[in-house]
């Protein structure tokens, strides 16, 4: 009696069925994009303004022009190193959530090296602050490694907690040891031009963001075409099997804690000497946090990391500017990102649901 | 007498396959009917069809002469319908009365049942049955066996008259399949029909009235026990003559490959497993670990793969020590492995078949030059063992756990095999295979046997281990109870042996006595 409807319904999952996985991305990710701005508009409504016009403002001031996106890609810049690296952790399944406080440390390494170090040429200062970061970061990274190599422990707490102990001791050094001599503020002093990263191309376009560009297809190429991505992946994906398969299980514990802390350190160093150019006791837009959420619907995906960071960096701008020029509160912006996101998210577990 | 469950002409298909195509079934009261038929024959959709988990395309079903159209599980419960499943449905935590009632209305809502009053109800009847389980017992503490007497007693308790059973002694060990039979035999006994799906011949002979086989998802026939035998349900299962006892050469064992010397290993809750264990096996021989489940062969296996450390004693490859090396040391000394848990442990499955095929070789030459993964070349051994095993896979970039237990193994046994070893450790390499794959396994293992190659096999299956072994290692409770070769060997002996007891002197001399 009721079979025809049934018939139909089975025809139509069978198109979630047989699509690949980057179908399935292409599919869930714009339509959940669209879905949250939907919600989005209803808000503005409710805000007294116009979606519409809301909306425009939004891409012309984010991807409108060469130099909004520029403005895009260095705002996208430590969202997309933190996203790049925790996409190799969470290949391995091993969930750092500690990126925040990797990110601290590095900006804290990268600082050092770039105020004590002007003595040096700039091509070996700049090059020496980065490295600074990588450390500082893979530092912060091996702590949870030995913890949970060692005895066990759940890397989401104690990568979770390690995040606070690093914002506390730079908001420590900022306004104690390190502070700005002279200063009343709880920051440091400002870095000189030499520690800057330089910029490229004529543009504002920096040295940090080509090299996070640039590890984009390196990064894709260590996933999908070495041992190593693999191993990552086959540890990732049954534990039990890799072992049976003679793969060092601890060993790539070790790697995915060490590679996603050293990017997030390297994204700390960055943005201390770009945006912020001194410590302080926030130095981050909840980077590390963000960059948990653009891995994810990035899919691990390093180009799909590269977009949803974009996306991000775009959206956090084009809400900046609805500030800006119509006078729509903050909060407001953040609510309309928030919406987004979590569209993205139902619409994709809703179709992942259907194609299983 | 007549027919309780009347279904003519079911017809299923799912995209791509058709799962029954015109299907006619019929149980009637009090006997038990088993449904035969390889994996894939489609036994499984005609049961959840009855039960009402799938809806048929055309075709009719009644239930005491009466048509019936279920919408889900809870109309052919009401219809007095129970079903059993081969992967069981029971909250670990809790106990077995707790399961029971779960899903059920309570008769005194928004309170539970009271679960003495429950307790007594399924001691009742578990003991017109012969179930035998404690009601308050928590589930995680039941073994297998008891846990699908759970199960069944579920279906009783809500008043099933026609069971369902989904290949139940497939996660039993011999002893309880007797006992399980016994079970069944006593339910029919009091009234209830049944509906047994499996591929195991000896069982649906001992247990069945009649029989229907299915194959390709079609009723190939219906025969009474009684007028049939295990050779003509083997060809009508399988479509052609299946050779189940197969002639095999005499071993003839070359130099010692693996040696095990006085060997102990801890279990995971930190007891002893293994005691003293010490064995060696030859180029070109088969020695078989014959044992009911859980005496400390999951144990051993993984200490000889390297999974497991051991606590003391030797394993020796080829006169090299390797106790205690991890599992990619022990593959370099080219012991190879067919684990038990061939989902969980043998092959990744959401991995492509591919990627599958080359697993522990991945970062070696040629599949890894420079550092950086050769993928043609990957594909190409994929594509060559894919064929060369008749793994049947529409593709090798399939994911590997969509593939059917028989193609995984295949598929496992392709890869070890590849890997050119000494040694291979097979662990239960046939165990839930139809009778295809058995055949296919059974003859690769001893072709492999006689190009020289030193096969550990341990299987619970004592028929298994009677075909193939060359000689024969009895294991109780981490203990080798003793070796016998295969020419002397006797399944009672064998048998005793299994349940601990060893004779005191040497069986040559005593098997007769033994025997009258």
């Amino acid at each position: 009696m009721n079979r025809e409807p049934s018939k139909i319904q089975r025809r139509r999952t069978d198109i979630f069925h047989t699509a690949s996985p980057t179908v399935l991305n292409l599919i869930s990710i714009p339509s959940g994009i669209l879905l949250g701005l939907i919600l989005g508009a209803v808000l503005i409504v409710i805000a007294g303004a116009d979606p519409i016009a809301s909306y425009k403002i939004m891409f012309s001031s984010s991807l409108g022009g060469k130099n909004q996106i520029i403005e895009t890609l260095i705002k996208a810049c430590p969202l997309l190193l933190i996203g790049l690296g925790l996409s190799a952790s969470f290949k391995a399944k091993v969930w750092n959530i500690g990126a925040e406080g990797q990110y601290y440390i590095g900006a804290l390494f990268g600082w050092m090296v770039g105020m004590y170090g002007t003595a040096l040429p700039k091509p070996v200062l700049i090059p020496l602050m980065l490295t600074a970061g990588l450390i500082g970061g893979s530092l912060w990274g091996l702590l949870p490694a030995i913890l949970k190599i060692k005895n066990g422990m759940n890397v989401i707490i104690s990568t979770l907690m390690l995040n606070y102990i690093a914002i506390l001791i730079v908001q420590y050094l900022a306004r104690g040891p390190l502070q700005e001599p002279g200063g009343f503020l709880p920051r440091t002093a400002k870095l000189e031009r030499i520690a800057r990263m330089p910029q490229m191309f004529g543009t504002r376009l920096h040295l940090g963001c080509v090299i996070a560009l640039l590890l984009v297809p390196v990064v894709y190429y260590i996933f999908t075409s070495t041992p190593l991505g693999f191993k990552l992946r086959a540890v990732g994906s049954n534990p039990k099997v890799a072992k049976y398969a003679g793969f060092n299980v601890n060993l790539a514990i070790f790697i995915a804690l060490i590679f996603s802390g050293a990017l997030a350190g390297m994204a700390g160093t960055i943005e201390i000497s770009t945006a912020y150019q001194r410590l302080q006791s926030s130095i981050s837009l909840n980077y590390g946090f963000n960059g948990v959420l653009i891995a994810l619907l990035g899919r691990t995906n390093p180009w799909g990391v590269l977009l949803t960071s974009i996306f991000f960096a775009a959206l956090t701008i084009g809400v900046e500017n609805l500030h800006v020029v119509i006078g729509l509160p903050v909060s407001l912006s953040d609510a309309i990102q928030a919406l987004v996101v979590l569209s993205v998210m139902v619409v994709d577990s809703y179709i992942r649901k259907k194609a299983s | 007498m007549g027919s309780i469950v009347e279904m003519q002409g079911i017809i299923k298909s799912f995209p791509g396959v058709t799962a029954n195509a015109g299907v006619d079934f019929d149980l009637k009261k009090g006997e038990i009917h088993s449904l035969l038929g390889e994996n894939g024959a489609g036994k499984t959709t005609l049961m959840n069809i009855l039960y009402g988990l799938y809806k048929q395309d055309a075709g009719t079903i009644s239930i005491n002469g009466e048509q019936v159209n279920f919408m889900n599980p809870s109309d052919a419960i009401a219809h007095g319908l129970g079903m059993v499943h081969q992967h069981f449905m029971l909250v670990q935590r809790f106990s077995v009365a707790e399961n029971i009632i779960l899903g059920q209305k309570s008769s005194r809502e928004p309170r539970i049942d009271d679960l003495n009053l429950i307790g007594k109800k399924l001691t009742e009847i578990s003991d017109l049955y012969g179930l035998k389980v404690n009601p308050h017992a928590i589930i995680w503490t039941l073994s297998v066996g008891e846990q699908q007497r759970v199960e069944i007693l579920k279906a009783l308790y809500r008043g099933a008259q026609i069971l369902i059973l989904d290949e139940p002694t497939a996660v039993l060990t011999p002893q309880e399949v007797k006992e399980f039979l016994e079970i069944l035999k006593r339910l029919t006994s009091e009234g209830k029909s049944i509906i047994f799906i499996s591929h195991k011949l000896s069982e649906v002979m001992e247990i069945s009235d009649r029989i229907s086989i299915l194959r390709d998802g079609k009723k190939i026939e219906t025969v009474f026990a009684k007028d049939t035998n295990e050779r003509d349900l083997a060809r009508m299962m399988v479509g052609r003559e299946v050779n189940t006892n197969f002639e095999k050469k005499v071993a003839e064992p070359h130099e010692v490959r693996l040696q095990v010397e006085h060997l102990c290993a801890n279990n995971n809750r930190g007891l002893e497993a293994l005691h003293d264990v010490s064995f060696d096996v030859r180029a070109g021989e088969i020695l078989g670990i014959a044992g009911v489940a859980g005496n400390g062969q999951n144990e051993l296996e993984e200490v000889l793969s390297g999974l497991r450390k051991s606590t003391s004693g030797k394993k020796i490859v080829c006169g090299k020590d390797i106790t205690n090396m991890p599992p990619h040391k022990v593959g370099i000394a080219r012991v190879a492995h067919i684990p038990t848990d061939r989902y969980k442990t043998g092959l990744i499955s959401d991995f492509m078949i591919s990627e599958n095929a080359v697993l522990q070789r991945i970062d070696r030459e040629p599949f890894t030059k420079h550092g950086s993964l050769q993928w043609k070349k990957i594909n190409e051994e994929a594509t060559s063992l894919v064929k060369r095993f008749g793994v049947k896979t529409p593709s090798i970039k399939t994911k590997a756990g969509k593939l059917s237990g028989g193609n995984a193994q295949k598929l496992i046994l392709a890869r070890e095999l590849a890997r050119d070893p000494y040694v291979l450790i097979a662990a239960q390499p046939t165990r839930g295979l139809d009778i295809s794959a058995i055949e296919y396994v059974h003859h690769a293992l001893i072709e492999q046997r006689d190009l020289g190659m030193a096969i550990l096999l341990f299987s619970t299956e004592l028929t298994e281990i009677l075909s193939l072994s060359d000689r024969i290692a009895v294991i109780y409770e981490g203990r080798i109870i003793g070796i016998i070769n295969r020419e002397d060997a006797d399944i009672l002996e064998i048998g005793l042996m299994m349940a601990g007891i060893k004779r005191p002197s040497s069986t040559l001399e005593q098997t007769g006595v033994i025997e009258s």
